[in-house]
């Protein structure tokens, strides 16, 4: 009774492999769609807007408001258009053709040497509030451009008292491709991971050889172990293809150290496996497995990971619950890794924090599957 | 009326099939409600109580009135003091706080002297979108200070000011945005996978083949299939229009019969699309797949997070083909702006075409797929 159980372990395992290899669709779910959805992600979702469509309403076209307008033409923030009234102007926001107005009124040049100063309006579409933030940044900045060019050609020093100036660590252009990525990285295999082992066990009770495997004399746990292993290797198989991706093809940083990454990645999708394995166990059944791997994996992991929403933004009771999702650990640590380097207050806590939901998910998987026919 | 009465008891089928089973009957009801609820909580992208650390190496009262106004702020929090250039390098590697406000030595006095007194701000940029909002709102808090100090102290105000205003959602509360989007999502996600499943299933288990001798025509077949999907549809964009207006405090400003136009343009597409891959596919297990290779990349590439004028331009022309990107711009439109009607059928037909092509092709799909 020494050797045996090593040598049923290493014969299921390799069962599963040559059904992986004769059936294909394990291998598209590892290989191809992290690298489709990557792919398509990676260059679909960002929040750097460029060219944005300005509406610029001159009432007054004198040299002092021209040369207000220029700081828009120079920005490739802004793709500027000319209107000729404010009627026209107004239009083109409620038809979507611009996003935002700038105007600038008749009494301008006579506005800047009163007192108070002179007016200039500008007009966002509210619809999308964080490109309307964006806008009124991008704006303010043109603004500050011209008072500051203003005081120089005034002989003055300072335009404003305080002066601000900004560093941004970790990502000082915000390009908002570098911290997306890393966390797509985590959807993506939170998706992966769950869906591969979902669907295997609930295969085998559907097809009824999940009988015919009970009636010999290997253990429930050689059983998941079987399962568990070939599919580890596949997912760290995508994973590897997508942080390759990230780094070459997004050209995303790598701040901290690779083994740091491969550890907590392995730890991930331990996690992620883990996940799919305790679904397909309490389902038995393919569709209804799909249908909760869907729900309760791949939506909390966009949702709630912090991935592009901020959790500390959500009401307490919503974090609260992101507490349990295991991609908001591996998003942040992540985050950590790529950006900032190997920053051990956080990783130690998010490592910490995946291990105990992966403990917590294989006992469940273990309490729940007997071998039991129902 | 024999018609009628085919289609009707082919789609009371359809019904009873998907209601007979407790859990496809959970899977219906449940999820679309609680997912209402969490995504409209979660989905947000305002900024609120920003974790600040402060380096004050003047430690005066200037710097202090100043330091006030941000954490006076509803904006922002101030977590903690720091007192050196280690310690500010720790509270932002380990995540305490997102940003470091830093005062020099010398912050008051250039202030009396009218010299320009800087002011070091330091960002996380792990997450720049965060980064960047807050940083505009940190320029928003010193605007208002440099204003009131040039007031009180007799110097010149800038010469010109920005007054700024948005349009349909003047507090730019990102609710307002999330929420009426999740009505699209839900309802795709919902009829998409009603519609996939019903073909698929039939072929699995032959009894698709049985349903093509009877004396139905694919017409009438399509058209039963079609109307689960529909009134599934329909019942859940009313509930989380409610839930959107009575829960959530969601203004709505358009008209509702152009809202409905949309809502059904929407269901014929997704509809279509569901039927269309049920028909193409052999097995339920291809048909989910299919669904959800379809569904993920139409809501990333449908504006509903990040806006579609930001991807590259060959996929901003692939969602030319994404019903979810028109739905979005009808939903918005009428909830928050009132959107004039030439705005809204630019996005109808589109929708209306990708239906009928896809309704159509399923319907081909039919008879000429068979195992």
């Amino acid at each position: 009774m020494m050797r045996p159980p090593g040598r049923r372990l290493r014969g299921l395992i390799r069962k599963e492999f040559l059904q992986v290899a004769r059936d294909p669709s394990s291998l598209a779910i590892a290989f191809v769609l992290p690298v489709f959805l990557l792919f398509l992600f990676g260059y679909g979702v960002s929040l750097n807007s460029r060219n944005v469509p300005v509406g610029v309403v001159l009432e007054h076209p004198d040299t002092a408001s021209r040369a207000f307008a220029a700081g828009f033409l120079g920005s490739p923030s802004f793709a500027p258009y000319y209107f000729a009234s404010w009627q026209h102007a107004r239009e083109a926001l409620r038809r979507h053709r611009v996003d935002a107005l700038v105007r600038v009124r008749g009494d301008f040049a006579r506005g800047l040497q009163a007192p108070g100063g002179a007016g200039i309006q500008l007009v966002l579409n509210g619809v999308d509030t964080n490109t309307a933030q964006l806008i009124q940044g991008y704006v303010e900045g043109v603004w500050a451009a011209w008072l500051q060019q203003q005081a120089h050609a005034a002989g003055a020093a300072l335009a404003l008292p305080v002066d601000l100036r900004v560093r941004t660590w970790f990502n000082p252009n915000a390009r908002s491709r570098d911290y997306l990525v890393p966390g797509l990285i985590a959807v993506i295999m939170t998706l992966i991971g769950a869906l591969l082992t979902a669907l295997v066990v609930a295969r085998e009770w559907e097809r009824g050889t999940m009988e015919a495997l009970i009636v010999t004399p290997v253990s429930m746990s050689e059983i998941l172990l079987g399962k568990l292993i070939p599919y580890f290797a596949l997912g760290m198989g995508g994973l590897g293809l997508s942080v390759a991706m990230a780094l070459w093809l997004f050209q995303v940083p790598l701040r901290g150290s690779f083994w740091v990454l491969l550890g907590i990645s392995a730890l991930f999708l331990l996690v992620a496996l883990g996940m799919g394995l305790l679904i397909s166990i309490l389902s038995r059944n393919q569709f209804v497995a799909g249908m909760i791997a869907i729900i309760v994996t791949f939506l909390p992991a966009f949702l709630l990971s912090g991935f592009v929403f901020d959790i500390h933004s959500m009401p307490l009771a919503v974090r609260a619950i992101t507490r349990i999702v295991p991609a908001r650990y591996y998003v942040d640590a992540l985050h950590s890794v790529f950006l900032a380097g190997d920053v051990r207050g956080v990783l130690a806590m998010d490592a910490l924090a995946l291990a105990l939901i992966a403990i917590v998910l294989f006992g469940l998987s273990a309490l729940r599957s007997h071998k039991r026919l129902d | 009326m024999s018609l009628l009465r085919r289609i009707l008891a082919l789609t009371l089928k359809e019904f009873r099939n998907l209601l007979q089973d407790r859990r496809s009957r959970m899977a219906l009801i449940v999820p679309p409600l609680i997912q209402t609820l969490v995504f409209g909580y979660a989905a947000n992208m305002d900024i609120h109580r920003v974790r600040i650390a402060i380096y004050d190496q003047d430690g005066g009262g200037i710097a202090r009135s100043f330091v006030a106004r941000f954490s006076g702020s509803p904006d922002f929090s101030v977590v903690s003091h720091v007192r050196n250039q280690r310690e500010v390098r720790r509270v932002i590697d380990e995540k305490r706080a997102l940003g470091v406000l830093h005062l020099g030595p010398d912050f008051s006095r250039d202030l009396l002297q009218h010299h320009a007194a800087p002011v070091q701000i330091l960002l996380d940029g792990r997450n720049s979108n965060t980064a960047a909002i807050a940083l505009a709102r940190m320029q928003r808090i010193t605007q208002q200070f440099d204003r009131d100090w040039t007031r009180q102290h007799g110097q010149r105000a800038p010469p010109a000011s920005l007054e700024v205003r948005a349009w349909f959602n003047a507090n730019l509360d990102s609710h307002w945005f999330f929420v009426p989007g999740i009505v699209g999502l839900l309802i795709l996600v919902a009829t998409m996978m009603v519609t996939a499943m019903s073909v698929a299933r039939e072929r699995e288990q032959g009894t698709f083949d049985q349903l093509l001798v009877t004396p139905m025509r694919p017409v009438e077949i399509l058209v039963g299939k079609s109307l689960p999907g529909f009134i599934i549809g329909l019942v859940e964009s009313a509930v989380i229009i409610l839930v959107a207006v009575y829960w959530f405090d969601v203004p709505f400003r358009g008209s509702l019969p152009l809202l409905y136009a949309g809502i059904l343009l929407y269901l014929l597409a997704a509809v279509g699309m569901g039927l269309f891959l049920s028909s193409i596919s052999a097995t339920l297990q291809q048909a989910l797949l299919g669904a959800f290779l379809f569904m993920v990349p139409a809501v990333i590439l449908s504006g509903f997070a990040t806006p579609i004028e930001n991807m590259p331009r060959a996929i901003q022309l692939a969602t030319l083909l994404n019903p979810l990107r028109y739905f979005m711009v009808v939903v918005r439109g009428v909830f928050l702006e009132a959107a004039p009607p030439a705005l809204l059928l630019r996005q109808f037909w589109p929708m209306a075409v990708i239906g009928l092509v896809s309704l159509t092709t399923a319907g081909w799909m039919f008879r000429r797929r068979m195992y």
